[in-house]
């Protein structure tokens, strides 16, 4: 009796274990397979339109009327900003594949550039037009190796769930179809100089400026010390740790952490070899109840850099994040406002003391520039602004344009509405470099519900 | 038994006295701005003053949310102007001398308002009840939020000085308060356990991506990319993450970047990649070697 209780028992659990078993089973594999789905869409995708950019480039080299071009060269920008995305979602973030990603924005800049301009009056020079058929043999390339590799997928019914065990596993040796493809596809790209696209065609990443304008002699770690220390005005016998930059980095620096003794307070600060610069500042600490205004915290920051030798600057904008002031700093020359020299600072608002400060931007771009004079005057300018804004401010300011150039503008902060702007209309020819919308601050989502 | 009763009596009535007595308390000190000079970017309970005073004299039309915006400040130049006050956009003492003379202040109405999540305005020379309306979120919601949203703002408001009220958050340009919970996600999966400028250094390589022509161009999908982060691959980075997590993030998206603009990190000790080593290296922290 007791024995066909429990064999009836054990086969119920036996059966009940194969029954969830196979589902858990067939789940994983659905999981599986529409992770793969994404990675063969994504793949697909890219490949779509790259075929697609090249063919959209051809047709653009062969349009007579050159003012046609525009609508051509925004879809061209477009598929890039597509295809770029669609790279993005293929697990290559361990293979070298970052040559064929900056050639998409390369192609991407370009064409934003050029049709965004009106071509009528400022047609493609020679180089551009020489720049645009480089382009179209470089996408051709890149088409012909990305298709191989499309075939051998196809054809061989390779998995991209397999490139990633193989990549997870460090296991590249391993003859994989995928990886080979797609390295031989960089090292393709990788052929190509930049000086190819001619030298109408500006580099639009972020320029490296290396500290170039920064003066004074090689400090020593002693020197770091004892700067990083005044910074953080903790104890004397708190905790010391000073290390050098690695070769990654373009310029030297030192980085010192301070710890205070038996406290949970941490002072760090990268300073530069050259002439001793504080590039950032962070003080690791709770922050308390708040005690001072905002205000207060500002003119707290406009001291410290007072006394940091930190001259003729401007308080740009200042925000409150729970119990801390954050502010920016601009530079300012001959009354116009220099955008790229810019200092953060990060203030308290239980004790009003320092717990942040940024100058990478600073010391990297301030300089005593040459400011041109204004060939535009500001009525002129004014005349170019959307007839519909109210202007509230204005004055002259320097900053870095879509190009990556110095331009001296006339800014406007005007209102459409609840919305502010800041417009900045070039002094040279009254061009738009930019148009701002000013975030105003967001709603809490959660305490409304 | 019946005097155990009595005496608990007591102490509950002595109980709901007590904790009547810090409402009434608050009620009488809060009439007035408090001494601070109010500067764009503020935030808290002298800001929704200051908002509900300038939109009674029709200067401003914007929300009435507790941050200092620029809609509050052109409101308070155009009041300076109007009224002959140095025209600075700082509202000190002077300045908040003129607006409490100018125009009346329903503290009540106002924070209820905000309490409840509604739709209101505080113009002067209309009744103040035609000017609220039930937010959109559904009636019931609203009801439930005035029977029990007071409580729950006391005990919020110890944490935060008096910023209870305020129904809206500073946030950086070009950054929701959507991106900032998915960087804190993605930082507290990859990063817990490091030091606090591990943490902003890992929030900076995030956007150091960001800003690269070789990884995508937003924060989500710079975290999403598959293989890119190990907190993304094995679920860690839907753990809700911590205050310093937060702060980290802020700070990077603020400007500080203890990195060295750096695009990779690794950890030496489990790092299965050997291509990860071939990348240039800046410093490390923590546990984290950063690389270009």
């Amino acid at each position: 009796m007791l024995r066909g209780v429990l064999i009836g028992a054990l086969s119920v659990g036996l059966v009940g274990a194969a029954v969830w078993g196979y589902q858990e089973h067939r789940e994983k594999n659905a999981i599986l397979i529409n992770a793969e789905n994404n990675y063969q869409r994504a793949f697909h995708e890219l490949t779509y339109q790259v075929d697609l950019l090249h063919d959209k480039i051809g047709s653009t080299l062969a349009m007579n009327s050159r003012s046609s071009l525009s609508p051509a060269l925004a879809d061209v920008w477009r598929i890039t900003s597509e295809a770029h995305s669609d790279v993005g979602q293929l697990p290559l973030a361990l293979l070298p594949f970052n040559k064929t990603e900056e050639f998409l924005s390369q192609i991407g800049d370009f064409s934003y550039r050029t049709a965004v301009r009106d071509l009528d009056k400022d047609p493609l020079t020679d180089e551009e037009y020489q720049s645009l058929q480089n382009l179209y043999k470089q996408a051709a390339d890149i088409q012909d190796e990305l298709r191989q590799v499309q075939h051998m997928v196809l054809k061989n019914d390779l998995r991209w769930m397999d490139v990633e065990t193989a990549l997870a596993s460090g296991n590249e040796a391993a003859d994989n179809t995928i990886i080979d493809g797609f390295q031989t596809v960089e090292k393709t790209v990788e052929g190509y100089d930049e000086t190819d696209l001619g030298p109408a065609f500006v580099n639009m990443q972020k320029k490296d400026e290396n500290f170039k304008y920064l003066e004074g002699e090689e400090i020593t770690k002693e020197e770091a010390v004892k700067e990083a220390r005044k910074y953080a005005g903790l104890p004397k016998d708190s905790k010391v740790r000073v290390t050098e930059s690695g070769e990654g980095s373009k310029y030297g620096f030192y980085s010192v952490t301070i710890e205070a003794p038996n406290s949970q307070i941490e002072a760090n600060m990268d300073i530069t070899k050259k002439g001793g610069y504080p590039i950032w500042f962070i003080m690791a600490r709770d922050v308390k109840e708040q005690n001072i205004s905002l205000n207060d915290a500002s003119n707290i920051a406009i001291e410290f850099l007072k006394e940091n030798g930190f001259e003729d600057l401007d308080l740009f904008e200042s925000a409150q994040y729970d119990q801390t002031g954050v502010f920016t700093f601009v530079s300012k020359q001959d009354d116009v406002r220099i955008y790229p020299d810019s200092i953060k600072m990060k203030v308290a608002l239980d004790d009003g003391k320092i717990l942040g400060f940024a100058a990478e931007d600073y010391l990297k771009s301030h300089h005593q520039r040459e400011i041109p004079e204004a060939q535009l005057s500001l009525e002129e300018a004014r005349a170019k602004l959307n007839p519909q804004v109210e202007i509230m401010e204005d004055r002259m300011a320097v900053i870095l344009n879509d190009l990556n150039q110095e331009v001296l503008c006339y800014e406007f902060m005007a209102t459409l509405g609840n919305d502010t702007y800041r417009i900045f209309i070039n002094s040279e020819d009254g061009r738009e470099e930019k148009v701002e919308k000013l975030q105003n601050a967001e709603r809490i989502y959660e305490d409304v519900v | 038994m019946k005097k155990t009763f009595m005496v608990s009596k007591v102490f509950i009535i002595l109980a709901l006295i007590a904790a009547i007595t810090p409402i009434s308390e608050m009620d009488q000190s809060a009439n007035a701005f408090s001494q601070q000079v109010i500067q764009h970017g503020a935030v808290g309970d002298d800001v929704i003053e200051l908002q509900s005073r300038l939109q009674y004299l029709g200067f401003y039309n914007g929300k009435i949310d507790g941050v200092f915006g620029w809609g509050t400040y052109w409101a308070l130049r155009n009041f300076q102007y109007e009224f002959g006050l140095d025209i600075d956009g700082l509202a000190g003492q002077k300045t908040k001398d003129k607006l409490v003379q100018a125009s009346d202040y329903n503290e009540g109405f106002v924070k209820e308002q905000i309490n409840k999540g509604n739709k209101f305005s505080h113009y002067g020379g209309t009744d103040l009840n035609k000017q609220k309306q039930p937010s959109s979120s559904g009636g019931g919601a609203a009801g439930q939020g005035g029977g029990t949203g007071t409580a729950d703002q006391n005990g919020g408001s110890q944490g935060s000085a008096g910023q209870g009220t305020v129904s809206a958050t500073n946030v950086p340009n070009g950054f929701s308060d959507n991106d900032i919970q998915i960087m804190a996600n993605a930082v507290y999966g990859e990063a817990r356990g490091e030091p606090y400028i591990g943490q902003v250094a890992v929030a900076a390589v995030i956007i150091n991506r960001v800003g690269s022509a070789s990884f995508p161009d937003t924060v989500s999908g710079v975290i999403f990319e598959p293989r890119a982060f190990t907190a993304v691959a094995d679920g860690q980075i839907w753990l809700t993450p911590n205050e310093t997590a937060r702060q980290a993030v802020l700070d990077a998206i603020n400007g500080w970047d203890p990195s060295g603009s750096a695009l990779y990190y690794f950890n030496p000790d489990t790092a299965t990649s050997p291509w990860i080593w071939t990348r240039p290296q800046i410093k490390k922290i923590g546990q984290h070697i950063f690389c270009k």
